[in-house]
């Protein structure tokens, strides 16, 4: 995608297969770590002793209904999140992407506040529909002001009009929640990125969404690897670029509006973890995917684990964590890029 | 295009654009119309010549009462408010050559917000006010963003992207403190966030207008430069333009302008966007000028505030109207830039 990514020899399949083993263990590790810390000391030894049989002590109901939930969801909605913003930032040759950034992630949450204040939709299984309707939407409408003009799609373009959508919809977002006393105590700890709360039964709900996501995303490598060549290359190898944006805008859909109608928008997650794999291992898309859904989560759940260790007994929000370390990121791309200029 | 008259007094002259300044008057009259038409409005209801015999006299101490310490300081914070964000927006978008360069996307409007929040849901905001916090936050990110895009020099799209991720990284952190603070402190914050007028006294009037007059003199002394900055940064520099020192002062003067007219009245939605698009179109230039986009923001400000109380009784949030007026306007602009290819 960039000219120092390209010209660098990318690592060959073998390390790179490793690399994504290595990484999984890393996942897995994390995944352990975030069941073991919490506000409740529990010892390690008693932490794996209860997870291999629920023997229905306190400590293992603390770990199966409040800890493990919610390490399952960090690593799905870190997944989601991961995957969103590669394909977005492959389909739109835009390395600023990102859910949270382009709107899709206050299309989600607007449709969420809309249907909980005005249509008095209680059931995540209800809402959860209107936030996919909502991420669509948002989706739409930022690419279609963003990819309108003479000179085409541009970075710029794309994350000014993410921008603005997001400064709408949050502005209408805001007068819902204020009319109701109510919707707001509720939308003020879902909108600041939370993953504390969670409940098996939610988990469940999204998973299907999120899997039909992943694997419209994960499989669409080879095509993405074509369209970074530019439209008139792909569309010469044989890729038909209509059904490949839907298939990928489906993605996003999907992905975006699980995560954050469980988790709350999280921005910045899905912007660096592609520029992350892609400076590690090169722009090939077929391997930026899965490294992207392994990774991810890692990044959410450190945040997670991080945000719980520094507030004891209290804790800092990860969708906070993963902002301020997200945004120097993106800082830094800005600064980097002269390109953004013309 | 009314074509511009040059008016000579001795060694000073000044170049006038007949149509300009029909707009201005025009708006000026207006503003003040709806300043007067703001106050009839309230608990007790007043005819427009009671509000004006209780603004100029003391015959009847009830109603002077009423109009001078109840109704005067909303009105009056109300068109400062929209005065300072009219004319920072007509700053940042000349500054940035966009548009949508607003303080509402920037940043200075989420740094307010972040440090107001944080004052409220900790509970040093007493001690040190609203308005203080306003202002340090507003002005403490529009700096941390210029520095940010400082790289031998800034350019307007290097401000406006740093912006925008300096905005989120607020906004993130504001979400986080309303989810610390007590039910009752997150419902008057959000209240303070959406842009509120309702019950502004005059201890929120005395700061902003002493902003005014300091920061106003400065925009409008740095204006002539601003002419020759919306042509880019070389031919400005070309035609002898300071460009980094006149831009630093624009930016800071319009966010010190912002974070005041923040602190007092909220960040009322999509003002500083939307007056000044709105005043360049009705004095027919090629960019934003400061002094009607300033009275276009008053105006805008204060016709809001009426509609939002004459639709609902107990009184929407001014900022409310100001968001639903402004969205067409984003989104044609939007549309409209990216037509013309100006969209970055």
């Amino acid at each position: 995608m960039r000219p120092d990514t390209l010209t660098r020899r990318p690592p060959p399949h073998a390390a790179r297969a490793l690399g994504l083993l290595a990484a999984i263990g890393v996942l897995a590790l994390l995944g352990l770590l975030s069941i073991w810390l919490g506000s409740k000391e529990i010892s390690f030894g008693d932490v794996w002793r209860v997870l291999l049989h629920n023997d229905g002590s306190a400590d293992a109901v603390i770990i199966h209904s409040v800890r493990m939930p919610r390490t399952a969801l960090a690593v799905l909605v870190g997944a989601g999140l991961g995957l969103a913003g590669t394909v977005m930032q492959a389909l739109t040759r835009n390395p600023l992407a990102d859910p949270g950034l382009l709107g899709v992630s206050a299309g989600a949450a607007f449709a969420i506040v809309f249907s909980i204040t005005v249509l008095g939709v209680s059931s995540l299984y209800g809402y959860v529909w209107f936030a996919f309707a909502g991420a669509l939407a948002a989706t739409a409408v930022v690419y279609f002001l963003g990819t309108r003009g003479n000179a085409g799609s541009s970075p710029v373009k794309l994350t000014l009009a993410g921008a603005a959508v997001t400064a709408l919809l949050g502005s209408f977002t805001s007068a819902m929640v204020l009319q109701d006393p109510v919707a707001l105590n509720r939308f003020r700890f879902w909108s600041a990125g939370s993953l504390a709360g969670a409940d098996s039964g939610q988990l469940l709900q999204v998973l299907p969404f999120m899997l039909v996501g992943a694997a419209l995303a994960v499989t669409s490598g080879p095509a993405l690897n074509s369209l970074a060549l530019g439209d008139d290359v792909a569309v010469a190898l044989g890729r038909r670029l209509g059904p490949l944006r839907l298939r990928g805008a489906l993605a996003i859909t999907l992905l975006t509006g699980a995560a954050v109608a469980v988790a709350g928008p999280i921005v910045f997650l899905g912007l660096i973890i592609p520029h992350a794999v892609r400076f590690a291992i090169g722009p090939d898309q077929r391997w930026l995917l899965p490294y992207s859904a392994v990774l991810a989560p890692c990044l959410l759940l450190a945040a997670d684990i991080l945000g719980r260790i520094m507030a004891r007994p209290s804790e800092i929000r990860a969708g906070v964590i993963v902002a301020f370390l997200g945004a120097p990121v993106f800082i830094y791309l800005v600064r980097r890029r002269k390109q953004l200029e013309s | 295009m009314s074509l511009p008259v040059t008016i000579r007094l001795s060694t000073i002259s000044v170049r006038v654009r007949p149509r300009g300044v029909t707009v201005c008057v025009a708006l000026l009259v207006a503003a003040f119309l709806l300043l007067c038409l703001g106050m009839t409005i309230g608990d007790v209801p007043m005819g427009l010549p009671d509000v004006l015999t209780g603004l100029f006299t003391n015959s009847d101490a009830g109603n002077a009462y009423l109009v001078q310490e109840l109704r005067l300081p909303r009105a009056l914070t109300g068109l400062l408010a929209g005065l300072a964000f009219g004319a920072s927006g007509a700053v940042f978008q000349t500054i940035t050559r966009n548009p949508l360069a607003s303080p509402d996307m920037i940043g200075i409007n989420a740094g307010a917000a972040t440090a107001v929040v944080a004052g409220i849901a900790f509970g040093f905001g007493n001690g040190l006010g609203t308005t203080t916090l306003g202002l340090l936050g507003g002005l403490l990110s529009g700096l941390v963003v210029y520095l940010l895009a400082w790289r031998r020099g800034t350019t307007g799209y290097r401000i406006l992207l740093v912006g925008i991720g300096i905005s989120a990284m607020c906004t993130s952190l504001t979400d986080y403190l309303l989810s610390k603070a007590q039910i009752t402190e997150a419902q008057s914050s959000m209240g303070w966030l959406v842009g509120n007028l309702a019950n502004r006294g005059w201890d929120n009037v005395l700061p902003l207008f002493a902003a005014c007059v300091v920061l106003f003199p400065l925009v409008l002394g740095l204006s002539r430069w601003m002419g020759t900055l919306a042509l880019g940064d070389e031919v400005a520099a070309g035609l002898g333009t300071p460009v980094q020192p006149v831009r630093l002062g624009l930016l800071l003067a319009g966010a010190g302008l912002v974070a005041f007219a923040t602190a007092s009245a909220g960040p009322i939605a999509f003002v500083a966007l939307t007056a000044p698009q709105i005043a360049q179109r009705l004095a027919r230039v090629s960019s934003p000028p400061v002094v009607t986009s300033a009275l276009g923001g008053g105006v805008l400000v204060l016709g809001s505030d009426i509609v939002a109380r004459v639709l609902t009784p107990t009184g929407l949030p001014v900022g409310i109207v100001t968001g639903a007026l402004g969205a067409p306007v984003l989104l044609w602009l939007l549309v409209r830039a990216n037509r013309s290819g100006s969209g970055g």
